[in-house]
């Protein structure tokens, strides 16, 4: 059974159209990649996927839940608060940036959900996360502020957070882009360990190797639609569309797209504007 | 000749003026800190023509100088019948200042996507991570909003609030002494910043908020 089923997925930014048409499924345990140019729209599907963005229209179903209403050619509505904050808890999310908690320490950052939004008792939530952070490595390293670790520290921190809400479905942003080349293995090491364990994972990344030996499926997007779908295997050796290839061969020659952080987001011009949503 | 004699015959005028400037920055940014706060939090709302009043005002401070606020203040509102002393249309006029500057502090401080990703409501983010984590970080600059306050309240001597450069000014006709009297004036500036900075980096180290 599909874990995730997205249909008809349409989101512009003002004038600027970012997804076009989008659908997709994920069944349950499953790894998908996604792929693409600067631009391209993945960022904006995983955020629409987490309500960080409310799509213009379409169909979000999570494990038989939807999400908001926008079938039709009506507008998205999005859920009442209430609502939308239990369903946003069974996604992870993992940042291109980490977004830690600044002011608390590893252990505080994995704890504070399952306590603060779970209403586990503290004790619990402190032991947990500490079991949480030593499964990932991180045992350590449970005391430290997030200013005191490494990126690539930061982020599997970060991951364990996400992990803390005991997510369906784990999405993630670029999680090593942001990372210095020697700390991108430990953040893929561990999501890894994360698929190996049958967590069902949309990742964003262009890290090809990785997308090829953990992946079960890659799409490729372009301009905001999907362009591409396939194995990794097919779509990285064969791939059927010229955009895909030329993707490819760039990827290949660079080592990285060449794109500068948060470069889906849209322009802030004023405080209002910002916040449409 | 540098005359230091009348430097210290100054002391307990600029003293005094001294205490007026840190009384009006004081009591400036605690007024700037109550109304950026709510303004910030407006800012983030989910009410579109609160959000568009908030946003109009921090344009509107950040977009004109200080010197006009005060000015407007100070010399505006009596046209419409409110006549507010110097003293208070010195702190009303910083105050308002500064809160737009520290709506905007507060307002980057809050954005927090990451608490949003793991379900937590508005109120709970707030409470669990906002507040704490703002308190911590709006700490550095907000120290930095008090010494810009302390050296912009120099511009209240042009309504005539004995604070630190008025109280120089009105030794300075006594004595036509501008250099010495100035630079007295320039130092005391400069230890109440140092004071200010220092009292700062001790309050970081010490408020860890935890949740």
């Amino acid at each position: 059974m599909a874990i995730l089923r997205v249909e008809h997925l349409s989101k512009s930014f003002g004038a600027t159209t970012v997804l076009t048409d989008v659908a997709l499924t994920v069944e349950k345990g499953e790894i998908l990649i996604v792929i693409g140019p600067s631009g391209s729209g993945k960022t904006t599907l995983l955020r629409c996927i987490h309500c960080l963005e409310h799509p213009d229209r379409g169909t979000i179903v999570l494990d038989g839940v939807p999400f908001g209403r926008g079938d039709g050619p009506g507008a998205w509505r999005p859920d009442p608060p209430r609502e939308l904050d239990a369903k946003r808890r069974r996604v992870g999310f993992v940042f291109q940036r980490f977004n830690l908690f600044a002011n608390l320490t590893a252990l505080d950052n994995v704890s504070i959900g399952p306590r603060r939004v779970l209403g586990v008792p503290a004790a619990e939530a402190r032991t947990r996360a500490a079991a949480l952070l030593g499964r990932l490595g991180l045992a350590e390293h449970a005391a430290k502020l997030p200013s005191q670790l490494s990126g690539g520290q930061q982020q599997r921190v970060a991951i364990a957070r996400a992990l803390s809400m005991d997510p369906l479905l784990m999405l993630f942003d670029e999680p090593t882009s942001a990372l210095d080349p020697e700390l991108v293995d430990e953040v893929l090491q561990t999501m890894r360990q994360l698929a190996r364990s049958g967590m069902t994972m949309i990742v964003v990344t262009h890290e090809l190797d990785f997308a090829r030996e953990v992946g079960d499926r890659v799409l490729f997007m372009d301009g905001g639609r999907i362009v591409e779908e396939g194995r990794p295997e097919e779509v990285f050796s064969q791939p059927r569309e010229e955009r895909t290839r030329a993707f490819l061969r760039r990827l290949l020659r660079t080592g990285a797209p060449h794109h500068p952080i948060d470069h889906e987001a849209p322009p802030r011009m004023d405080p209002a504007a910002d916040r449409r949503a | 000749m540098f005359d230091f004699r009348l430097i210290v015959e100054s002391i307990p005028l600029l003293v005094k003026g001294a205490v007026y400037t840190v009384q009006v920055s004081v009591l400036a940014i605690v007024f700037g800190l109550v109304l950026g706060w709510m303004l910030g939090l407006v800012a983030v709302s989910g009410v579109r023509w609160l959000r568009a009043i908030a946003w109009g005002y921090v344009q509107f401070i950040r977009g004109t100088p200080l010197l006009v606020q005060i000015f407007l203040i100070y010399f505006g509102l009596p046209t419409l019948g409110i006549n507010i002393p110097a003293y208070w249309s010195g702190v009303i006029a910083l105050g308002l200042n500064s809160a737009g500057f520290q709506a905007e502090i507060v307002r980057a401080g809050i954005e927090s996507e990451a608490a949003r990703s793991i379900g937590m409501s508005s109120f709970q983010t707030l409470m669990f991570i906002l507040v704490p984590q703002t308190i911590r970080r709006v700490i550095p600059p907000l120290t930095n909003e008090l010494i810009t306050l302390t050296k912009s309240s120099s511009l209240l001597s042009a309504i005539a609030v004995l604070e630190l450069t008025h109280a120089g000014q009105a030794i300075i006709a006594r004595t036509f002494a501008p250099f010495e009297i100035y630079a007295a004036v320039a130092v005391f500036y400069l230890v109440l910043v140092a004071a200010l900075s220092r009292g700062s980096a001790l309050l970081e180290r010490r408020v860890f908020v935890n949740y």
